[in-house]
């Protein structure tokens, strides 16, 4: 299964294979990998598919496990929600439906899609296919992996902070995000809805393209749907980029502590660059007040956490979900997300509530939110002058587990935590792999202007034309 | 004697094909659950969808309340714990309410008062809930209905004025069309905030909320037996404790729920899946456009342009469709008074009576007109038009086809009259003996004479020439 959509759909179309076989595959891979690296919550065992002349039909996918699917356990990698059988499917699931993709399985986030390391989910940790002693990282946890072991060509993931460009990068796969509204929520448990996007997998930038073409467009579920662009954003991809202008923020790119792997990074990102010129595109050195950057992570933590705690008190065990007990109704809620939220996720939900409270709004939620503006502002200012951002989209190769944390570190590394601007302003954000550092995959990252998801995929697609990690899978050929 | 200052928060259901945020019926039903979607039932990933005739209920209420409507439609969550509120948030508007700064022109006992609006904000509905021993039964029936929420200035003075501006409001309501405003099925439901100021005080006393309170009875209950509570603590001394109370109709008490340090704080902030929507200035002038003369402005028109009396003029506007078709007759048959007459009079008392509303009645403007010209007319008698109205109210037929299928038509031909004198005259000369003899057969006769006719002689004329008859043979 490390062949490309587009060669699957030529198999597929010369009947050297049929999808049946297909899904199969991809099932038989799925339960090989799951002892080993765990990306699954629910693997299907029933071939279903809709026929269509899509470019994806009869191919093989997966979902991340916080997107409603009907009659298909959801849990959102929660013991809230181990239970959860929804009754309706989101609107991704039924355009992908709709094109004849086979669903393959259901994959593990962080709990709740809060966190970025894939070790919070109810079922287990997630381990990264190229080394197993590492992250994947997260909340998209699983379906970075299943993508990066060659388990299925394409999955879907949600990006709230970076949570399908981040295990893209340490997985070594094409993570993207389009323009906020490009793609419906409506079916995508939330955690922070201002921020949420849902995103693509593939291990290359057609396939994420060819993805994309297929779910996005207006929803009249999602009254923040943008209008279709009616555009197809796969004919787009091979359009010259001479003449195009990116910029990257100098101060992300500081290395104080002379760390060795940042500096590989650094080299790397040069080099990057370089290619860039070679393709026409001209990249520029911009700087954007470090003070502003260092409000970044906090920013994006009080907004997020202050959404998600109202998001997820709908998690209350009585209409659905597993049920708490107790006498009254307030014993039964309490005991029910006493029992069923992990202790992450209850430290965010008391930050979002503290945050929200009415003596701390003003302070806390409110500045948040200008940060978030002003960091828009700066961006949409400096995409006046160009085409996009470009970054390496961390400041590190996948951590290893005992590196875990969801605390601010006294660390604070503004190039691990610069992929939120995407979400800050809902641009069309891509992560694509640029190369090793000690054997790990890095990815650089390049956000662009908002409604234009159309130039981020054509850069992206001409950028990994002259690099050489297009199409890699985790531990060879499978 | 102290001072009652009393605030009112009003939640009304508004009528709409669907719910509020959901493509769910927003209708009243016997089975629960069966009017839920996914949406209602705050099921993970769902989101709102805005629904635009709601919104313009709640725009048409506000104009009518006189209050200013905002640029931008927004709504915010009100976050707090309860089974009957799915989502663990309410979505409600807080910062940019649909009206503000309005008023309501009442009528207290004959006396006019403006009752100022705080603002008036479009929310759902939460589900309901039925407590039982040991277990509670959910309905998400009325989960994500649209609710408008009016809330009042603490300027109502008394339990009296309360009542009428909530008689005023849900006629408001029924006026704009904008809701079915039924307490009785908990479509309009109040809580109420009551405090008292010592004489000559300038700061408000303490506030106590009431809450919930279903009937408009009950809140003039709830009223006066909170302020009688208040009355006592500061006679006795003490301190009025600022609280949320709830009003028990059993007892007609107020009993303490929560004190203010347990009052919850809803932690509000803007939903992030409702951008923020233009409300087009035209489509607020078209739904402006759209709002009826309201109830009060009907009722100086009955009284002081038609001379109508207050007690029907009130029985009229009390229900629009009562007055509409009232408007119609006059638009009809320029005889107000009259028209009310017999609106007022036989036809309510036949609606009454049938447990009918005027809509539901066989009865259309028309046909009343029709039969009051022939009243006028002179073609049938008051006593003929109230069994012909009655008929008409049975039956569904108009006035003339029943005038004549009754043989109602009158002869008023004084020739023809004369005739049928002469003949009832021959046959009964004992009559006209007893006449003679300066005995009162006078009105017997003309009974005769509609006996005869059936009711059909026009009473007058007969009696005029009765007279001139019976003169000869004196």
């Amino acid at each position: 299964m490390v062949k490309s959509i587009i060669e699957l759909n030529e198999d597929l179309r010369n009947e050297k294979i049929d999808s049946e076989s297909l899904f199969n595959q991809s099932v038989k891979l799925a339960k090989d990998s799951q002892k080993e690296y765990n990306p699954f919550v629910t693997i299907l065992d029933k071939y279903e598919k809709n026929d269509s002349d899509s470019l994806v039909n009869g191919i093989p996918y997966v979902l991340k496990d916080n997107i409603s699917t009907k009659g298909i356990l959801t849990t959102a990698s929660s013991n809230i929600l181990s239970n959860y059988v929804p009754v309706y499917d989101a609107t991704i699931y039924k355009k992908l439906k709709e094109a004849g993709a086979v669903l393959v399985g259901k994959t593990v986030l962080d709990e709740l899609a809060m966190g970025g390391t894939g070790m919070t989910g109810h079922t287990g940790i997630v381990k990264n296919p190229w080394d197993k002693s590492r992250q994947i990282g997260g909340s998209s946890a699983g379906s970075a992996a299943a993508v990066a072991l060659g388990i299925v060509p394409f999955a879907i993931g949600s990006d709230t902070g970076d949570s399908v460009r981040k295990p893209a990068a340490y997985g070594g796969v094409v993570g993207f995000k389009p323009t906020y509204g490009r793609i419906s929520r409506y079916g995508l448990f939330p955690f922070a809805s201002s921020l949420d996007h849902l995103g693509i997998f593939a291990r290359n930038v057609r396939d994420v393209a060819i993805v994309t073409d297929i779910v996005k467009g207006h929803d009249e579920h999602d009254m923040t749907s943008l209008p279709d662009d009616d555009k197809i954003y796969t004919k787009m991809l091979d359009q010259s980029v001479k003449g195009r202008k990116l910029f990257y923020i100098k101060e992300a790119l500081e290395n104080d502590d002379n760390d060795s792997n940042l500096s590989e990074i650094i080299d790397n990102f040069k080099n990057v660059i370089k290619k860039c010129e070679s393709i026409g595109i001209e990249v520029c050195e911009e700087s954007i007040s470090k003070e502003l950057l260092l409000a970044l992570y906090p920013a994006y933590m009080a907004i997020s956490c202050a959404e998600a705690t109202s998001n997820d008190a709908n998690l209350n065990g009585i209409h659905f979900g597993v049920r708490g007990e107790g006498k009254t109704p307030d014993e039964i809620i309490t005991d029910a997300r006493t029992k069923g939220f992990s202790e992450l996720i209850k430290r965010r939900f008391i930050i979002g509530s503290y945050i929200l409270q009415r003596e701390n709004q003003e302070k806390l939620f409110l500045n948040a939110y200008r940060v978030r503006r002003l960091v828009v502002d700066k961006m949409n200012e400096l995409f006046k002058k160009y085409d996009g951002l470009i970054m390496p989209a961390a400041a590190g190769i996948a951590p290893k587990f005992e590196d875990k944390t969801d605390k601010l570190s006294d660390k604070y590394l503004i190039l691990d935590n610069h992929l939120c601007i995407g979400n800050f302003g809902g641009y069309p954000s891509i992560t694509i792999p640029c190369g090793f550092v000690n054997k790990m995959p890095i990815a650089i990252n390049i956000t662009g202007r908002i409604k234009e998801d159309d130039l981020v995929l054509n850069m992206a697609n001409k950028l990994e034309d002259v690099m050489e990690y297009k199409n890699q899978v985790a531990g060879g050929d499978k | 004697m102290r001072k009652v200052v009393i605030g009112l928060e009003v939640h009304c259901e508004l009528k709409s094909n669907s719910k509020i945020f959901s493509s769910a019926k927003n209708g009243f039903s016997d089975i629960p659950n069966s009017n839920v979607s996914v949406v209602d039932m705050g099921m993970p990933g769902i989101l709102p969808v805005v629904n635009k005739e709601a919104v313009r209920n709640s725009i048409k209420m506000a104009l009518a309340m006189n209050c200013m409507v905002p640029d931008y439609l927004t709504f915010e969550r009100k976050n707090y714990f309860y089974p009957d509120l799915p989502k663990g948030y309410q979505i409600t508007q807080f910062k940019h309410p649909i009206g503000t700064n309005g008023y309501v022109m009442i009528d207290v006992n004959g006396e006019d008062k403006k009752i100022l609006i705080h603002d008036t904000h479009l929310e759902e509905d939460t589900a309901s809930m039925d407590h039982y021993n040991d277990y509670s039964l959910l309905d998400y029936n009325r989960c994500g209905v649209p609710l408008l929420e009016t809330v009042t200035e603490p300027c109502i003075n008394s339990a009296d004025e309360a009542v009428a501006f909530l008689e005023g409001l849900r006629s408001i309501f029924l006026y704009t069309d904008t809701s079915y405003a039924r307490s009785d099925k908990g479509q309009i439901r109040c809580d109420v905030n009551v405090s008292l100021m010592e004489e000559n005080a300038t700061e408000l006393g303490t506030r106590v909320e009431i809450k919930n309170i279903n009937s408009f009875s009950g809140v003039k209950e709830a009223i006066i037996s909170e302020v009688a509570r208040q009355n006592e603590v500061l006679d006795n001394g003490g301190e009025i404790v600022q609280e949320t109370r709830r009003y028990d109709e059993s007892t007609n008490k107020t009993y303490t729920m929560r004190s203010k340090e347990d009052a919850i704080d809803y932690r509000y902030f803007t939903d992030p899946n409702l951008p923020p929507i233009k409300i087009d200035k035209e489509w607020v002038e078209e739904i402006k456009s759209e709002i009826p003369k309201l109830h009060n402005e009907r009722f100086r028109i009955y009284t002081k342009e038609y001379n109508i009396n207050t007690k029907d003029a009130y029985t009229i506007v009390k229900d629009k469709k009562v007055s509409d078709f009232y408007e119609e007759c006059v638009n009809l048959l320029n005889e107000p008074v009259l028209i009310s007459n017999w609106l007022t009079g036989d036809v309510m008392k036949y609606l009454n009576r049938e447990s009918l509303t005027i809509e539901e009645a066989k009865l259309n403007p028309i046909m009343l007109t029709d039969m009051i010209k022939m009243v006028i007319q002179g073609k049938i008698n008051g006593k003929q038009a109230k069994e012909v109205l009655e008929k008409m109210l049975d039956t569904g037929k108009d006035a003339n086809t029943l005038v004549n299928e009754l043989g109602m038509t009158q002869i008023s031909d004084e020739g023809e009259i004369r005739q049928i004198i002469l003949s009832v005259l021959a046959e009964n000369k004992n009559l006209i003996d007893d006449y003679k003899a300066g005995k009162k057969v006078f009105d017997y006769i003309v009974g005769l004479v509609m006996k005869t006719t059936r009711g059909k002689a026009n009473p007058i004329i007969s009696a005029k020439v009765l007279k001139e008859e019976l003169e000869k043979y004196l």
